[in-house]
């Protein structure tokens, strides 16, 4: 590759990453040092804002890397998934749990969801379980923002680049963001990487059928060379496996600690209305066109070096240098954007859960800051080693950690919705269903008498599923077998005084 | 006001969103209409309704759904 055009490449990317990173300064100068402003930014965030923070959280290199790469290897059924998915499951349970969650932290002041859950089953165990968990799945999902900004430099560069700078690069940005901006500074910068984003795709969509002779030549070489794409179904695309990816992912995300902890975001319910009738339409807008290109590269024959992503390779074959980079910067911001939210939202828990109610109860708040920010140095820093080992591919990873995050999501559920849960019915299912989550992660698969244990699937259907049945049994079990204490508080869930 | 018969209706309603948002009828069809899948259309539809009911229950059965008074929590549009 030219040099000047590998200049122009990193001029662009280094650009836009500066540009995102004044917008959080300036944000910075608007926020307030207490914990409300920081974290929940005063639950002011209106309808535009907290659609694209929500969504820009969830655009991480999962949706902009991994989605192309799926639908370029195995077909753009991957729409699909992501549509019931995300479209679909996401926005009744952004209802089901999502509402319920902001009446409840309306009245209460709820900043966490393990202190929502602590407080009413009168247990800083349970909270420190909760925030445990979240912080343990949230650790693979900061590593794949990395591997997706290492692996997208080395596909823009043709590898000029190793992927280790990539990482380190936005290892870096997310830090300085984070400990800088609060969570005003990231929604801001979420919205606007949000409709960037959205932008860029579409242009990106019309660039590449434009050089490559149009939708219809395009679609000719894809039945041409590709014939099984075009047909629903077939190869990794089970029935089994498409429901099972949906609905784990679907529940995992909303245990996510940056989602749910939108969910005390909102300034009113108007605005929570909005955003769930608006998330079909911002899913087709944005999946659509995304995961169309990653269809269309395997269509035209692009080849894709091996641990890179198809669509810088893509838009380098068919648009010019500047505007490939302009998308991978895009990207990376994104994904910088989603790791900021999350490292921000683990900072609260590792704070407000674990270092306040058993290290240091009368730390000062000054105190408290440092440690957030430490703590997201250091949780960083983590990440990106274990990312210079590239332990799966973006979707594997992924994939693991939205399982990881779906065990919780039933017996929280339970718990909002049924008065009679009781403290060890929810210990009981949330370390249960999380024992039995992780040994299937860690433990390498084994045949016993014909039957592979620790294995992928049981009978065809993906392990996570069985064990969110695991989580939901335990609970309702444990919760009818044993009695409530005399310090749990089920009427804090009490929403709403409506007579029936 | 108090609880309607018709918002158990919306259980339904969801239901059959999340049921056909993957058009199993169309399982190894490979048509295509201007240069894209059917059943990428059918996709494109089927968002554009759920958002249309979702936006029809946010209207309606939204704060019935949680028992709570649109006065309670604060503007309600």
């Amino acid at each position: 590759m030219a040099e000047s055009e590998l200049l122009v490449q990193l001029g662009v990317v280094g650009a836009y990453l500066l540009v995102a990173l004044a917008v959080g300064v300036f944000a910075y100068r608007l926020t307030g040092r207490d914990a409300e402003d920081y974290y929940l930014a005063s639950r002011s965030i209106g309808t535009v804002v907290l659609l694209f923070t929500t969504f820009a959280t969830l655009l991480s290199a999962f949706t902009f890397f991994g989605g192309p790469n799926l639908a370029y290897g195995a077909g753009p059924e991957w729409i699909l998934v992501m549509g019931l998915m995300d479209g679909i499951l996401f926005a009744i349970l952004w209802y089901v749990i999502g509402y319920r969650q902001w009446l409840i932290g309306k009245f209460q002041g709820y900043v966490t969801l393990g202190e929502m859950l602590g407080d009413r089953f009168g247990s800083t165990r349970l909270r420190a379980l909760v925030a445990g968990v979240s912080l343990f799945w949230l650790f693979p999902y900061v590593m794949l923002q990395q591997m997706g900004a290492g692996e997208a430099i080395v596909g823009l560069t043709n590898g000029a680049i190793p992927y280790w700078v990539g990482a380190a690069l936005i290892t870096l940005f997310m830090i300085v963001y984070v400990v800088l901006a609060g969570l005003r500074g990231v929604a801001w910068t979420d919205t606007i990487q949000g409709m960037f984003m959205l932008s860029v795709v579409w242009v990106a969509v019309v660039w590449v059928l434009t050089s490559a002779g149009g939708l219809d030549a395009v679609s000719t070489s894809l039945a041409d060379t590709k014939p099984e794409f075009l047909a629903l179904g077939g190869g990794l695309y089970s029935p089994q496996w498409m429901i099972s990816t949906a609905v784990t992912i679907a529940f995992g995300v909303t245990m996510f600690p940056q989602i749910n902890q939108r969910f005390f975001v909102a300034k009113d319910a108007r605005v929570l209305k909005r955003s769930f009738a608006l998330w079909p339409i911002l899913v087709v807008l944005l999946f659509v066109p995304a995961f169309l290109l990653g269809t269309w590269a395997a269509g035209l024959g692009v080849s894709v070096p091996e641990g890179s992503n198809v669509v810088p390779v893509l838009l380098n074959a068919y648009t010019p240098g500047w505007f490939a980079a302009l998308v991978v910067a895009g990207a990376m911001a994104a994904m910088m954007s989603s790791s900021d939210s999350m490292l921000l939202s683990g900072s609260s828990y590792l704070t407000r859960d674990l270092y306040r109610p058993f290290v240091n109860p009368d730390a000062s708040e000054e105190r408290e800051a440092w440690v957030a920010r430490l703590g997201v140095a250091a949780f960083a820093i983590g990440t990106f080693v274990v990312s210079l080992f590239r332990p799966g591919t973006l979707i594997t990873v992924g994939d693991t950690a939205f399982g990881g995050f779906a065990q919780l999501t039933l017996p929280v559920m339970v718990a909002l919705y049924w008065p009679k849960t009781t403290r060890q019915g929810m210990l009981a299912g949330i370390a249960g269903s999380q024992l039995y989550y992780v040994a299937h992660v860690f433990i390498p698969s084994i045949t016993l008498g014909g039957v592979t244990l620790f294995g992928a699937t049981y009978f065809t259907w993906d392990f996570a599923l069985y064990g969110m049945a695991l989580s939901l049994v335990l609970t309702v079990g444990g919760s009818l077998l044993t009695t409530a204490g005399a310090d749990e508080r089920a009427d804090t869930f009490t929403v709403g005084s409506r007579a029936d | 006001m108090a609880q309607q018969k018709t918002d158990y209706l919306w259980i339904g309603v969801f239901a059959v969103l999340v049921t056909f948002a993957i058009p199993w009828f169309l399982w190894r069809d490979a048509s295509t209409w201007l240069g894209l899948p059917v059943w990428l259309w059918w996709h494109v539809g089927w968002m554009g309704l759920a958002s249309l009911a979702f936006a029809l229950f946010a209207r309606g059965a939204w704060d019935r759904g949680m028992n709570v008074d649109p006065e309670e929590v604060g503007f309600d549009g």
